[in-house]
């Protein structure tokens, strides 16, 4: 089967790359899988989501805050402003932030965007909120 | 030991003592330039997919974005000038500041108000030194510029151009920068942001870049002009964090051709004192011989003198 060519960036780095057979993101408009032989697409990610890119033998995932998928033959190219992989992620860390951001003014758009990253991170690392 | 050989020693001693400094300052600067080139290169695949993906999407949108289209009578501009934060880096930041009056006085010839922004020290006194006023400056980034910061130079810049012009809002946004051309040469170079250009490559080399197809035709989530809203500030961004990556780097690169050379002429230098110093040294010896010799005629003369 034909394998996609994924790419994983932030602006200081490439996170990962390598083949997988399917790479499942969420834009702006929901939730998208692709697999190969995809149509090309150019989508922004919603912020504080998660990337799941799913290789032969398991899954890498990630937290991406702002970011964009762009895919076109087979090749996915994922583009985010600050994205954490999730075995970088200190879940300890991310727990006090959520905390610490649900304490605050929840009608501030900064403190909703501080609580959607540290939920992005809870669900990359594997841990549901 | 005379006055004239004294003092060169002690100019000898601090000649090579400075020579030792400025050699390590040489050898730590080359060290960073290859941490400088290694951050560019780390950068340069999101900077090739973002600007792959804008030249996507301005392909296919008539390009009437705001960002994309120029005023039609421009009459602000904000020059975003790249300096660095600490001396002794050859003629580092006067090229820069040189090429960014240059393109000032350009600007002011096309009836443009110019405002400037810079980032690093050295700049920023040049500036208020000539009490001329800054729209913005940031510090103590250059030698190692994170994203961050250049996100926040590019928020800053973004929020000027997207203010109305009456509202003192500018029209047009360069930056002033050095490019890393090679380890001896950099160069310091102007390019406009805003209103973007993008670059126009032709049908051919997109052709060659697909692997002999054309642009694949994108779909747009959630349609082409939210995707365009939300990726040109980032592109701007990047473009703003290549900069200073760039100047970075440039920045160490001149800083260890600087150190070099005065690492070279103090060498010259200590080598010239050095045979200026045995000079010294020979005369006062023949001046010693000669008085001892002088002396012991004289008392020979006298002792002749006195047995007559």
């Amino acid at each position: 089967m034909a394998k996609l060519q994924v790419e994983l960036v932030s602006p200081e780095r490439e996170l990962w790359s390598g083949s997988a057979d399917m790479v499942v993101a969420k834009t702006l408009e929901g939730s998208i899988g692709v697999m190969p032989g995809h149509v090309p697409v150019l989508g922004v990610l919603e912020p504080g989501g998660v990337v799941a890119v799913h290789t032969g033998d398991g899954t890498v995932s990630a937290a991406v805050h702002g970011g964009f998928i762009s895919v076109a033959d087979d090749k996915i190219s994922i583009l985010a402003e600050v994205a954490e992989m999730s075995d970088e992620i200190d879940v300890a860390r991310a727990e006090q932030a959520l905390e610490r951001a649900q304490s605050g003014d929840t009608a501030d758009e900064e403190v909703r965007a501080e609580i959607a990253r540290a939920r992005a991170r809870l669900r990359a690392a594997g841990r549901e909120s | 030991m005379g006055a004239e050989l004294r003092v060169l020693r002690r100019r000898i001693r601090s000649v090579k003592s400075m020579a030792k400094i400025t050699r390590a300052m040489e050898l730590i600067a080359a060290t960073r330039i290859t941490k400088a080139q290694q951050r560019a290169a780390a950068a340069g695949p999101y900077s090739r997919e973002i600007t792959r993906a804008v030249s996507a999407v301005a392909g296919y949108q008539s390009t009437d974005h705001p960002l994309l289209t120029e005023a039609e009578r421009p009459t602000r501009a904000a020059v975003l000038l790249i300096t660095s934060d600490k001396g002794l880096a050859g003629a580092y930041t006067s090229n820069a500041i040189k090429e960014a009056e240059s393109l000032t006085e350009l600007l002011r010839s096309e009836g443009k108000e110019v405002l400037t922004y810079i980032v690093g020290i050295k700049g920023i006194t040049y500036y208020t030194f000539r009490e001329r006023p800054l729209a913005g400056s940031w510090e103590r980034i250059t030698e190692v510029p994170s994203y961050a910061d250049a996100k926040e130079i590019g928020d800053a810049l973004m929020a000027a151009f997207t203010t109305p012009t009456e509202e003192g809002g500018v029209d047009e946004i360069h930056i002033v920068s050095t490019e890393f051309v090679s380890m001896l040469s950099q160069r310091a170079a102007a390019h406009r942001v805003l209103p973007l250009e993008v670059e126009e490559v032709s049908e051919q080399e997109l052709r060659q870049a697909h692997g002999g197809q054309a642009l694949p035709l994108y779909e747009f989530e959630p349609s082409a002009e939210a995707v365009l809203d939300s990726l040109l500030p980032r592109y701007v961004n990047n473009r703003i964090y290549f900069a200073l990556l760039e100047s970075a780097a440039s920045q160490q690169a001149s800083r260890r051709a600087a150190m070099k050379a005065a690492t070279d002429n103090a060498q010259e230098l200590a080598k010239v004192l050095a045979r200026q110093a045995n000079a010294a040294r020979q005369a006062e010896i023949t001046q010693e011989i000669s008085e001892i010799v002088g002396g012991a005629n004289a008392l020979a003369d006298a002792q002749v003198g006195s047995e007559n």
